[in-house]
């Protein structure tokens, strides 16, 4: 298979095709995109909504919100918090069920959580009862066919990976933030799943850690070559990882535009070329804020005054 | 060595000042023998064999009436966490029964099983049992449903979530309710042993007794020696394995 950036550019028809856009960033908008054909997508998402119901009345976390991801596509989720974009990757993963819509995965609805596609917390969900090594293989050990020693070589195949050979027998606790993110990727990761769903796996980490995971999870998504739904209200960093960036609007959550980034990987947060990119999309949260509390969309005037 | 130099030092001074409340004489012999009347007791009892023997009926006891309690109890516990039938049911019983003493039980025991190994076996499990449950309970509560979640997305469903995730995560309450179901155990069984006089063998908490009835402190003293001996070398045999194992595991403060 060939790298995934020069494939996306020429199946992806609302990218400006040839070289990225320099300084001055030119982001095309998709429109839902009808991207290449069904077979080639790795998890669809088909009119999914859901609401909560509390005391204090119902919350329509995800209204109608359909989306499709190509394998082996890197596609990154912003909103604002409360946007319903963790739900929408809850229900991906199995954890939630919608109220109504569907999800395929592989082209088979998602019914329950399942080891094809794993998933990334927010705090890193290690068990502390099991050291580090132990944490990895626990996904490994609920896999059939596996002898021992393949599980074994698995877990310390992917601790490699994320460059905590050495720490395979640490405790948790004794790990830094970082390192627990890593341990947790690579705990996702040796089950091998197709699909990676990541809910702001590093909003909790200082920002030297955070650029060094960026470079990591970019090597290793194109080593891997694994389907990634990133969810995370930074940014930047959708802009840096994401082939695509979803901006979801919120009450109700939907995903409002969409954004192809055209840049060389490996990317580099600091870049100017990815500020301009992450200027554009925060211009258009920006807008989805504006429209949540007027419930109509800008006028040309007021998108400039934003901008300005 | 510092710190066990420092613990000798105590306890020898705790004996000398014993030795010299006795020599002053403020109380007569009868009430507060001299240390070396306890030592001279517990030397004989250990070598015609009373003691030891004592010490096995007890013992055993404790463990068999222990070991059902946690038996009964774990899954109890497992039971009102989940279920909130249980909890209302089961739950609220444990609760109530928990603040009980456990002598309390010693009256009725007596009527059901007679004196028996039985009623003691009873007396025990009743002691354990209610303090085992709601520490389950409890732990299983406190499981972050974070782990639960991701365990999901890893494959694992109800009933392996349940003995790879949720037990083990909830072990830190567990240990303590376990310890303290312990605790509880022992303290029921000296008390249904010293109540209870039953043919089917002398437990320390009977020899105690008699050491009353025969006015003699010494023996009173000494078995109460063994007894704290024995509470504290459980503590360093039974749970302090897993209590290191869960400082050093979940990096909690610790020795």
């Amino acid at each position: 298979m060939m790298s995934i950036w020069p494939e996306l550019v020429s199946s992806s028809r609302c990218t400006i095709p040839g070289e990225p856009p320099g300084c001055g960033a030119v982001i095309s908008q998709q429109t839902p995109c009808e991207q290449a054909s069904l077979a080639q997508a790795k998890v669809v998402v088909e009119n999914v909504s859901k609401v909560f119901v509390t005391k204090r009345g119902s919350l329509e976390a995800l209204e109608n919100v359909s989306l499709q991801v190509n394998e082996g596509q890197f596609v990154c989720l912003v909103g604002q918090s409360g946007c319903g974009k963790s739900t929408l990757l809850n229900i991906i993963a199995g954890l939630e069920k919608p109220d109504c819509g569907r999800v395929l995965a592989d082209g088979k609805p998602v019914t329950e959580p399942g080891a094809d596609r794993m998933m990334m917390f927010q705090e890193s969900a290690l068990f502390p009862w099991l050291n580090v090594i132990e944490n990895v293989l626990f996904g490994l050990k609920l896999k059939p066919n596996l002898t021992r020693s393949e599980r074994f070589e698995a877990a310390e195949f992917y601790l490699r990976l994320v460059g905590l050979k050495k720490f395979m027998h640490a405790n948790i606790h004794e790990l830094s933030g970082g390192m627990k993110q890593r341990v947790a990727l690579a705990r996702a990761l040796a089950p091998h799943p197709r699909v990676l769903l990541m809910d702001e796996p590093f909003a909790a980490l200082d920002a030297l850690t955070r650029e060094q995971l960026y470079a990591d999870i970019q090597q290793i998504w194109e080593r891997q070559k694994k389907t990634i739904i990133f969810v995370t209200h930074n940014v930047r960093e959708a802009a840096c990882l994401g082939d695509r960036v979803l901006v979801f609007s919120r009450h109700p959550g939907r995903i409002n535009e969409e954004f192809v980034i055209g840049l060389r990987r490996p990317r580099d947060i600091n870049s100017v070329d990815l500020a301009n990119y992450a200027s554009i999309i925060t211009l258009a949260l920006k807008e989805t804020l504006v429209f949540e509390s007027r419930g109509k969309p800008l006028g040309q005037a007021e998108v400039a005054a934003l901008s300005s | 060595m510092k710190r066990f130099l420092y613990a000798l030092s105590f306890f020898i001074l705790l004996v000398v000042a014993w030795r010299t409340a006795v020599e002053a004489g403020l109380w007569s012999p009868v009430l507060l023998p001299a240390p070396e009347s306890v030592a001279n007791y517990l030397w004989s009892s250990i070598a015609d064999g009373t003691l030891a023997q004592a010490t096995l009926v007890t013992i055993r006891r404790l463990l068999v009436g222990y070991s059902i309690g946690l038996l009964i109890g774990l899954p109890l516990g497992l039971l009102t966490a989940r279920f909130k039938i249980c909890e209302d049911t089961i739950g609220f019983l444990a609760l109530g029964l928990q603040t009980l003493p456990s002598v309390c039980w010693v009256p009725l025991t007596l009527l059901w099983f007679g004196q028996t190994e039985n009623a003691m076996l009873f007396v025990v499990v009743m002691g354990s049992l209610w303090s085992v449950v709601i520490a389950t309970d409890n732990g299983v509560r406190h499981v972050p449903p974070i782990y639960a979640r991701a365990a999901r997305t890893m494959g694992s469903k109800r009933l392996h979530i349940w003995y790879a995730v949720i037990l083990p995560a909830s072990l830190p309450f567990l240990v303590s309710g376990m310890k303290q179901g312990w605790a509880f155990a022992w303290r029921s069984l000296m008390a249904a042993e010293i109540y209870v006089t039953i043919l089917t063998g002398f437990g320390l908490g009977q020899l105690l007794h008699f050491g009353r009835e025969l006015n003699a402190m010494d023996q009173v003293i000494g078995i109460m020696f063994v007894i704290v001996l024995i509470g504290l070398l459980v503590d360093k045999i039974l749970f302090s394995p897993w209590e290191t194992f869960l400082h050093r595991r979940w990096g909690t403060a610790g020795t």
